[in-house]
């Protein structure tokens, strides 16, 4: 008997986290460049010109953003080889459920970078993240839904492209900035010690992206699949 | 393979190539026209003197560049829908002529800003807009260019320009948000427009000429695109 859409969906995400936590590559290359991103912005301002509070929010999601790349670029990539992708295709599964499961694998991998990077970005820009943990893992979530979503659906068109890897930045990029800057905005406000009601306007924005690329995201999925 | 077309290239395209092409020669003159009337016939405004008159082009070709990735997704729906390559070919030649008009756009608006906002680029929000505009849609042609199917392009292609026409409304949204310092609405906003009458006049002129432009340039870039897939069909590619 064929499975439904969404428990397809979490034996697709299994089957992926389990070839990434056995293999560990991508994680380990996507922890340590958001490290080093995280030092090299420090770097990059002078640090009596403007104050680390005001920095790090940026570059928490700015890195955020770029580390998620990494992982989105396996995503499908990771299929390419003894084209894995033509059996998963003839499963008798969804397509929609083939989009899911690789978009909640991602999710995973996101989230633990995030995990890593969040400390980071408390210990060296000295701001006050781990306080503020629960509204801020709100605000991590669903920007990490809105740039999945959105990723993972441009990873499956991008390998199937001569550019491959190398077109996925050029095509998610834009469609990360309303990610990116309510996300960041919501942030400044939260470690700033802002009232809620500053905070909700941005979060209503984050919901709003994820619920209409969520959706248009699963809808054109299919389209992106070779007959 | 599917075939380019289900007319042939000189019956879906109008003349053939080699002729002169009256539409595109009509809609050269009317932007001549426009252009005339715009330097000798349309008054100083009083404030910004003749770096106003950059409006009469900025704002047409931003309209028509909207207007022209409103058809890009529109058609990338009917050809999800119906699979017929006639749509991604025009969708193809509104994408690259859209990016132009928006290249018009962000070069006029920087030239009218430096000396009426004394900057040559500010974080506006619809200066950012038309920015990432034109990146989406560069992306887009870029993205066009990276795939040798015929089918597959025409598919993500059409996935990736609906996509971009739901993002707009967000990046609006979140810039918006962030900060803005673009002049107010003066023509489309729910009182009478607060343009001269004169004005006003050589802004619709302008408007209309840039559209003819619009429409005969996506002709002539859609007649190419036919071209070149008969060729490629010819080759068996």
């Amino acid at each position: 008997m064929a499975p439904s859409t969404l428990s397809a969906a979490f034996l697709i995400a299994r089957k992926d986290l389990a070839i990434e936590f056995r293999t560990r590559t991508a994680f380990f290359s996507a922890a340590v460049f958001a490290l080093l991103g995280i030092v090299i912005f420090y770097f990059a301002w002078d640090p009596t010109a403007v104050a680390s509070i005001d920095l790090a929010p940026g570059v928490l999601w700015a890195i955020f953003t770029f580390s998620g790349l990494l992982g989105l670029q396996r995503s499908f990539g990771i299929e390419q080889a003894d084209r894995a992708i033509d059996s998963l295709l003839g499963a008798p599964i969804s397509r929609e459920s083939i989009y899911l499961g690789k978009a909640m694998a991602n999710l995973v991998f996101v989230a633990a970078v995030q995990v890593i990077a969040i400390p980071a970005v408390q210990l060296f820009y000295g701001v006050p993240l781990l306080e503020n943990a629960a509204p801020l893992a709100l605000i991590a979530l669903l920007a990490a839904i809105g740039l999945v979503a959105v990723g993972t659906l441009f990873s499956a068109m991008a390998v199937n492209t001569k550019l491959a890897e190398m077109l996925l930045p050029v095509l998610s990029l834009p469609f990360f900035v309303p990610v990116v800057i309510p996300a960041a905005q919501a942030t400044a406000r939260l470690i700033a010690g802002r009232p809620g009601s500053e905070i909700v306007g941005w979060l209503k924005l984050l919901v709003a992206f994820d619920i209409v690329f969520v959706a248009a995201c699963t809808l054109a999925f299919p389209f992106t699949i070779e007959e | 393979m599917t075939s380019p077309s289900s007319a042939g290239p000189a019956s879906d395209a109008g003349k053939s190539a080699g002729g002169i092409d009256w539409f595109f020669f009509v809609a050269v003159v009317a932007i001549a026209a426009a252009l005339a009337r715009v330097i000798y016939y349309t008054p100083y405004e009083a404030v910004q003197g003749p770096a106003q008159k950059i409006f009469y082009l900025h704002l047409p070709a931003a309209l028509d560049a909207f207007m022209a990735f409103g058809v890009v997704a529109l058609s990338g729906i009917a050809y999800l829908w119906l699979g017929d390559l006639r749509l991604d070919r025009a969708a193809e030649s509104s994408a690259e002529v859209g990016v132009v008009f928006t290249t018009v756009v962000l070069v006029t608006g920087p030239l009218w800003a430096r000396p009426v906002w004394g900057t040559w680029w500010t974080w506006d929000a619809r200066l950012t807009l038309t920015l990432f505009l034109w990146f989406i849609y560069v992306g887009y042609l870029v993205l066009r260019g990276a795939i040798d199917d015929r089918a597959l392009r025409a598919r993500y292609s059409a996935i990736l320009g609906i996509l971009g026409s739901l993002l707009i409304p967000f990046i609006h949204l979140s810039v918006y948000l962030f900060r803005t310092l673009h002049p107010r609405p003066i023509v489309i906003k729910p009182s009478a427009p607060s343009l001269p009458p004169e004005m006003l006049t050589t802004l619709v002129i302008s408007f209309v000429a840039f559209t003819l432009f619009y429409l005969a340039l996506v002709r002539q870039r859609y007649r190419l695109a036919t071209e070149r897939d008969l060729l490629e069909l010819e080759e068996g590619r």
